[in-house]
């Protein structure tokens, strides 16, 4: 076990090591372009201390001590994200993390204050790697496409939002955008050409990097007998995995990819908002970029991100520095609806199905049984579209006409239904909506 | 006394290939975009915003420049590569062991993942551009196929290796479809698809039977994946590519306020 530690320390501190001393550097290049490129001395002296004290955390590193998170506080992460509540407080916690982004993006969109909000997420990554939990799954081969992802979204969502916020602006004072003013034409020779040429080549660094540093993984041999615990899908569709928590196969494997995709594909034709065309704006927008960022960042990428990094053997929730143990044993007293109707109010028991019935009994059987969820669902898809047409949709639907709008609003409701069911599962496990497993229709 | 660099351009050979000379000047800088056939997909100008990086992201740029890569790659590792049961695993490992400049696979397989991650940044960047609205909203389905098909390129890919995590992976993704409603065996709807009290959709008829080729995840699958990984989808790819840049440019040029 000690042996295990020391190797693993040193493991960690060849990777810390470089880390930290790469974080002072990018930390001594923002000092000099916050200094004189965005004259911003204050800040300029604030990332020079951050490169230094980085630099100190190098030295600790190189020398087999590297810092990392008091043990109280990733065993608090620990018992705050494992479990049901685990799932809650990480969806409910990105969810408010995303809105308070959204209100706040004037503050964060000033490059100060977001680069140091990406020194802390950096550092406290650094941080965390001396818990071996944490540093087996981040640092294994096959998820470092999905940290890249994380830190990539997170800087074009910064600008992109940065340019949104300057748009939107510039449009309050009866200003075109940022995008108009250029509307000089240049030769694409060598503009444009040589654009792409300077990319290609920074791209074929990085991939020539990635590929010496880190060796593309080969478990042993294909073998049906031995089961991995847990069996992951491809890291781009594990949010498709975490959504058959919820859903049967048929939902979650068919009919809601294939609605994301029908989804994407109409967006172009149920968008009837003018504005916003070519340009990065929010407040032009508003509600198209929040549909779509709920869709993408929310519902994809950060079910990605749970089913990589939070979800370990029999697809149970561990905590981010939580060993995965495989005997680990979770109470799952999931209920159907029509359960707790039959059993828990009306006291009765749930009728069935039974083999000496003919088809015209069954299904009145199956009718009576799942009523009630039935009628929950056709109040959702149904009747929930006019009351929103009448209510606050009303202007979209004048403007939309009919065959827009259901389009629209019922991809919505799919898209809502999701994390209903996330938290329907959680508070009260709530297993199906409805239950009908003689034709394996279970929603 | 010319120099060898001027004798070489001034040859006939030279100037049967390159029809115009140096483009340093106006003149010569528009003629290159015009007789040069790699470069005739670009017009000839273009607005100074339409470049700018922390516009574009160049993200659609570089997810074409990873395609190419993938394919040369690709093709390079199929040299190497059977898809057998027998050969498959021992293939790959002699790959990452004997075959020299051994880092062939590790950039054909992070290159599929940076692409994966390339084209998602590329449609995120054209929806908050709005740059799908009229009149490009065709070409934004044809990028929605693009971006369905680079996952499936990845997903066919992934089994090739036939190692453990290759097998498991594509089991965990394809079980999904003997759940396809009618279609599937354990699908909602399935008993529908029956004549004379035979089901016609069975676990050998299903849709998951038809993307594996069999009830499981076996050899049939592997050489199904394998034409789908090297042969269909890069060839459907390359068409709808081909579709896709045409139309940036029918449809008002690279991306900006039109």
């Amino acid at each position: 076990m000690h042996v295990d530690h020391v190797l693993f320390m040193q493991q960690v501190s060849a990777f810390l090591g470089p880390y930290y001393l790469t974080l002072a550097l990018l930390n001594a290049i923002a000092a000099a372009v916050l200094t004189y490129q965005l004259k911003n001395a204050r800040a300029g002296l604030i990332s020079v201390g951050v490169s230094f004290f980085f630099v100190i955390l190098s030295a600790f590193a190189w020398n087999g001590l590297p810092p990392g998170l008091p043990q109280s506080v990733r065993d608090m992460a620990n018992v705050a994200l494992t479990g049901n509540r685990g799932a809650v407080i990480y969806t409910l916690g990105t969810t408010a993390l995303l809105i308070a982004l959204f209100f706040t993006r004037k503050y964060w969109v000033r490059p100060a204050v977001a680069w140091g909000a990406l020194n802390a997420a950096l550092l406290l990554m650094g941080l965390s790697m001396i818990s071996p939990a944490f540093f087996n799954i981040v640092s294994k081969a096959d998820n470092v496409p999905i940290v890249s992802l994380v830190f990539l979204l997170g800087f074009f969502t910064w600008l992109a939002t940065s340019k949104a916020v300057a748009n939107d602006e510039r449009a309050k004072q009866g200003l075109p955008p940022l995008e108009k003013l250029d509307d000089e034409k240049i030769l694409v020779w060598p503009d444009l050409v040589y654009t792409e040429l300077i990319c290609m080549v920074v791209v074929t660094v990085v991939l020539l990097v990635w590929a010496i540093g880190l060796k593309a993984p080969l478990e042993f041999c294909a073998e049906r007998a031995k089961t991995p615990n847990p069996s992951k899908a491809p890291w781009y569709f594990l949010g498709l995995q975490e959504m058959l928590v919820y859903y049967d196969p048929w939902m979650a494997g068919v009919v809601l990819p294939s609605l994301v995709l029908f989804g994407l594909m109409a967006i172009p034709y149920i968008d009837f908002n003018k504005k916003g065309c070519g340009y990065y704006t929010i407040a032009q927008r508003k509600f198209a970029y929040c549909m779509f960022q709920i869709g993408f960042l929310e519902l994809w990428v950060t079910l990605i991100v749970l089913g990589t990094f939070l979800r370990g053997p029999n697809w149970n929730f561990f905590g981010p520095f939580e060993d995965w143990d495989t005997h680990k044993v979770l109470a799952l007293n999931n209920v159907n609806l029509s359960d707790y109707f039959w059993i828990d109010v009306l006291g009765a028991s749930v009728p069935r199905v039974t083999s000496d019935m003919t088809g015209g009994d069954a299904v009145i059987t199956v009718l009576k049984r799942e009523g009630l969820g039935i009628v929950l669902l056709l109040i959702y898809f149904i009747g929930l579209p006019p009351v929103l047409a009448s209510t606050v949709f009303r202007k979209m639907f004048v403007r939309m006409g009919f065959i827009r709008y259901m389009v629209m609003c019922n991809l919505l409701l799919f898209m809502t239904a999701l994390p209903l069911k996330m938290v329907l599962r959680w508070t009260v496990n709530l297993k199906y909506i409805i239950y009908i497993p003689e034709i394996f229709l279970n929603f | 006394m010319p120099s060898l660099g001027e004798t070489i351009r001034n040859s006939q050979v030279w100037k049967s290939i390159f029809r115009h000379p140096m483009p340093v000047d106006r003149r010569n800088r528009i003629v290159v975009m015009l007789t040069n056939f790699f470069l005739h997909l670009h017009p000839v100008s273009i607005k100074k915003q339409g470049i700018a990086l922390s516009y574009t992201w160049c993200m659609g740029g570089v997810t074409f420049f990873l395609f190419l890569v993938e394919t040369i790659t690709g093709v390079l590792l199929m040299f190497y590569y059977r898809p057998t049961l027998q050969w498959a695993f021992h293939d790959i490992q002699e790959l990452r062991d004997t075959v020299s400049l051994g880092i062939l696979r590790e950039l054909h397989r992070w290159g599929g993942h940076a692409m994966v991650i390339t084209v998602w940044l590329h449609m995120y960047r054209v929806f908050l551009t709005g740059s799908y609205k009229p009149p490009r909203e065709f070409n934004w389905v044809v990028g929605v196929f693009l971006l369905l098909l680079t996952l499936l390129l990845s997903f066919t890919g992934y089994l090739l290796p036939w190692d453990q995590l290759a097998i498991w992976a594509i089991t965990v993704g394809s079980n999904m479809a003997r759940a396809t409603p009618v279609l599937g065996n354990e699908g909602p709807g399935q008993q529908i698809l029956n004549v004379g009290g035979i089901d016609m959709i069975t676990n050998a008829s299903d849709a998951r039977f038809g993307l594996l080729g069999a009830r499981i995840v076996g050899e049939e699958t592997l050489n199904r994946f394998y034409v789908l990984h090297c042969v269909f989808i890069p060839l459907v790819v390359s068409l709808l590519l081909a579709i896709h840049f045409w139309r940036v440019r029918k449809d008002g040029g690279i991306s900006g306020p039109l």
